[in-house]
């Protein structure tokens, strides 16, 4: 059966052997109420703002089935099932009979499609539920009005519309025709359900979406997308980032059977922003081919500028760059007299080195580039940022590029720069519009991520005879994302200066940040938290130093540094950023990153009786505008192996819409904290990454992860206050809180990550 | 030409023997649902059963694939409710689910050959495979609640 759409002029066109994405291949004009309203703040100052016309995302088919377009790329969040949750309560749809489709990318249309930053829920949350509320209105309008009743008498429950004076009844598929054609609500006409009248936002247990086809084999992945006739290719990369072909020899892979074609992909010029890195391209009729053809592919490399980029000479300078002065971001009081009037001055340097995001999915993408136009099925996080590369690159009005995004078999940010598909696009073209799979493997992928920055953080304290800080100066010496941009770009941007460094909330008089610079030798990109992963590791770390050294228990000495409860502006810590939210509905609120402090540590027992070379830690965090502290519990043996037996994690981001995935996304933050604490590296020799797969590049197994984690979620009711973020979160405390475990366990402090075999020593 | 079985279909295949069973099922067979995630046989993410013992696809030669009886995470059960599936669904273990495909067909050889698995036989048995988004605190308690059922 056909659905009648709320939305005209829609044309679905299936994926040949794949999934039937929603194509939707004319633009319908949002013609109710103007919705967007002018804010520099958090969703309206996103690229493409938000859209909140049901017209646009919801539709009903006459046998009821409501088909959702979700706005925002699935990449193990859960957003496809948190969407349907919000939607399916204002609507009051029964949530097993949601159909949820991906949207393509078509920012104009649909709004900020990029996901990243934590902002799926915390933007959207109040959106969906005026889409939900919206069409049941339209719904109930029209059950009155073929009853001759007010709308008054009326209400929609559980897929109906029901008239209880007359106990008549009307099914939403039998209402959605007539439904579509009224007009939408204005906003402010709405009625919001109040938050006890919730029947799936806040619950608990809800299932996955996606769940069948994941334990099924048949939910498809970007990887997963087949063309008819399709062939495979794989490229052989400048092993140095701006590095390029000298000479090619293709005579050997040309002679491996399947082999079809050698194109050489020029790479951009330096900054290098998303674009492809350039290379040999191998393309074949299947992976296996390709991969084969590659191998005997003969290339002389031209290294270029970076030919000579050595991570742990890099590491050196970083710290000689962090012994100076550098770029003052943020100066309160005087600390340079603070410290030297200071009866002790501590100080300690913390290292974290490159990493890569390594999604188990390694970035692919399938285009079919012909001259009518641009077709991409792939597992990207920002499908806009592809579609407008294509349309410039193919010359082609934005229409005629299609971009479909299917599940992201992980992100991590690494998927929020489309490279890969848009090599996949140039190989389809030099095909003559054959499609093309492009695959990184997982080589590539280790080669050439957009690595997570290498970074130098310095702090230095003063306290007083009692041991309490009366100066802090931090210096934080990293490369900038900002460098794939702009050339030169040396210091750390607001952006990331904003990430745990200048938005430190302690209580102490004389405060300096400074941001000695730092050049970038590769292609430096988001990594899930970003910048929040080396400030929180060092200020985390070097509080409980700082105890350590008043001889102070560790968690009440952090609840002193973080001082009564106050509402902070971001404005007095210098804090240029917040997230892109405005600061009024954002300040930095220390009480409750104390509430989740004293919640981790009543839950972890903090204070109880552990098992000899046991200890634990805690840090805690504000980011993404959400609070979160952790209480690891580390097990040092006496020859030096770690066990982690357990891990207590307290998270604040205000309401919690979908409480399965907030606590799913937090035990998975621990295990990836723990991950880059213990075992991630990336590091150069002349340029070239010295790991390339799961053997060198470790991540933590099972056998290695937590015994158990403990997930507690505080303010879960508060519907009336904004969102905080829940992705990213939930990891920036994790490697202190550990290293601060193995230092109660067994008196080692570990400033260098990864910890590696630093405990056997 | 090598004759065999996938999900009790009859395949044939006479192309390049080096050719990885993981690529065969992909590429040429176009069943997706085993995933590539290394190609070394590190993270798991292509396990399959090979005559009912889980195995790594992307280290399956098509070579020696003449008589050897496949069964891929599309076959694992005719309904998709085979125990383990039942337990991955009910305690929502997936997070971007690009692994579990893996990480069941891995858990299902397990209890088949330890139906009541210790915590130490789950870390054993499952330590080869990786996810990323880490959900191991749920896959063992998958592997337990299903464990009994299988």
């Amino acid at each position: 059966m056909r659905p009648h759409q709320l939305v005209s002029n829609v044309s679905r066109r299936a994926v040949v052997l794949g999934l039937a994405a929603g194509s939707f291949a004319l633009s319908v004009r949002a013609g109710g109420p103007a919705i967007a309203q002018a804010k520099s703040f958090g969703a309206d100052a996103m690229p493409g703002g938000i859209k909140d016309d049901p017209r646009i995302f919801v539709s009903i088919a006459e046998d009821g089935t409501v088909t959702l377009l979700c706005n925002r790329a699935e990449m193990g969040q859960g957003v496809r099932t948190s969407w349907a949750m919000v939607v399916a309560d204002e609507l009051e749809a029964d949530l097993a009979r949601i159909n949820v489709v991906q949207a393509p990318g078509d920012q104009a249309r649909y709004g900020n499609q990029n996901t990243d930053g934590s902002r799926s829920m915390r933007h959207h949350f109040m959106p969906l539920r005026r889409i939900g509320a919206a069409a049941r209105h339209m719904l109930e309008e029209e059950a009155a009005a073929r009853w001759r009743v007010p709308i008054s008498e009326v209400a929609a429950e559980n897929h109906a519309v029901l008239h209880r004076a007359s106990g008549r009844r009307l099914e939403f598929g039998a209402l959605a025709r007539g439904a579509s054609a009224r007009a939408v609500p204005a906003r402010d006409a709405l009625a919001l359900k109040a938050p006890e009248q919730f029947r799936y936002i806040g619950r608990a247990g809800i299932a996955l979406v996606d769940s069948r086809g994941i334990t099924t084999g048949t939910a498809t992945y970007g990887i997963d997308a087949r063309l008819e006739g399709m062939a495979f290719a794989v490229i052989a990369r400048p092993p140095v980032y701006g590095g390029k072909a000298k000479s090619v020899d293709t005579a050997a892979a040309l002679r491996v059977p399947g082999v079809l074609k050698i194109v050489p992909i020029d790479g951009a010029a330096l900054p290098s922003a998303f674009q492809p890195l350039g290379g040999i391209a191998v393309i074949a009729e299947n992976t296996f081919a390709a991969i084969k053809g590659r191998e005997n592919l003969k290339i002389e490399w031209d290294n270029g500028a970076n030919g000579s980029y050595d991570s742990a000479q890099f590491r050196a300078a970083m710290e000689v760059a962090a012994e100076k002065p550098g770029k003052v971001v943020r100066d309160n009081g005087n600390v340079a007299a603070a410290l030297a009037g200071a009866a002790r001055r501590i100080e300690a340097t913390y290292y974290i080195p490159h990493l890569a995001q390594a999604p188990m999915e390694p970035p692919t993408a399938t285009a079919r580039v012909t001259r009518d136009g641009c077709e991409m099925w792939c597992s990207v996080q920002n499908p806009e940022a592809i579609r407008t590369d294509l349309a410039k690159r193919f010359n082609l009005p934005a229409e005629k590029v299609n971009v479909n995004t299917l599940l992201l078999g992980g992100g991590f940010g690494r998927k929020s720069k489309p490279d890969f598909a848009s090599e996949a696009a140039i190989l389809s073209h030099a095909m003559d519009g054959r499609p093309v799979k492009l695959t990184f493997t997982r080589e590539d992928d280790i080669h050439h991520s957009f690595f997570h920055t290498a970074s130098v953080e310095r702090l230095e304290a003063g306290l007083d005879q009692r041991g309490r800080p009366v100066a802090w100066l931090h210096r934080t010496v990293a490369p900038t994302i900002g460098s794939i941009f702009a050339p030169n770009a040396r210091n750390e941007g607001a952006f990331e200066l904003a990430m745990g460094a200048v938005d430190m909330p302690f209580a102490i008089p004389n405060v300096r940040v400074e941001n000695p610079e730092a050049e970038a030798h590769t292609r430096i990109g988001w990594f899930r938290s970003v910048s929040n992963i080396p400030h929180a590791f060092a200020v985390q770390s070097f509080a409980a130093e700082l105890a350590a050294a008043a001889s102070r228990d560790p968690k009440d000495y952090l609840l002193e540094l973080i001082g009564p409860d106050r509402l902070i502006d971001a404005a007095a810590m210098s804090d240029g950023w917040l997230y892109g939210e405005d600061p009024k509905l954002y300040p930095f609120d220390t009480g409750r990153l104390r509430q989740v402090i004293e919640k981790a540590a009543a839950e972890a027992g903090w204070g109880r009786r552990l098992p000899e070379r046991h200890g634990l830690g805690i840090a805690a965090h504000r980011s993404f505008v959400s609070y979160t502290a952790v209480v690891v519990e580390a097990a040092v043996d006496a020859d030096g192996s770690l066990r982690i037996p357990r891990v207590d994690i307290a998270f604040d981001c205000g309401a919690v819409v979908n409480p399965d995935r907030v606590r799913a996304q937090l035990e998975g933050a621990v295990v990836q904290g723990v991950s880059l604490a213990t075992l991630g590296e990336i590091s150069f020799k002349a340029g070239q990454v010295e790991q390339s797969n799961f053997h060198d590049y470790e991540v933590t197994r099972i056998d290695a992860a937590p015994a158990e984690i403990r997930t507690h979620l505080l303010n879960m009711g508060g519907f009336d206050k904004p969102l905080g973020g829940v992705g990213e979160p939930g990891l920036p405390p994790v490697a202190p809180a550990l290293v601060n475990a193995i230092h109660a366990a067994c008196g080692k402090r570990i400033r260098v990550l990864p910890i590696r075999q630093q405990l056997r020593g | 030409m090598s004759m065999f079985t996938i999900n009790g279909k009859t395949h044939t295949f006479n192309g390049d023997a080096e050719t990885p069973l993981l690529w065969y099922l992909r590429d040429i067979a176009g069943m997706t649902g085993t995933k590539f995630g290394c190609g070394l046989a590190l993270c798991g993410a292509c396990t399959v059963h090979v005559d009912g013992s889980a195995t790594r696809a992307c280290q399956t030669r098509m070579g020696g694939i003449e008589g050897r009886a496949i069964t891929t995470i599309e076959g694992l059960s005719p309904d998709g409710m085979h125990p383990v599936q039942v337990a991955w669904r009910e305690l929502n273990v997936a997070q971007c689910g690009y692994c579990q495909g893996g990480q069941i067909m891995q858990a299902a050889s397990l209890l088949k050959e330890k139906p009541n698995p210790s915590d130490a036989d789950i870390n054993a048995a499952m330590s080869g495979n990786i996810c990323r988004c880490g959900t191991y605190p749920r896959i063992r308690a998958a592997i337990r609640r299903a464990a009994g059922r299988a």
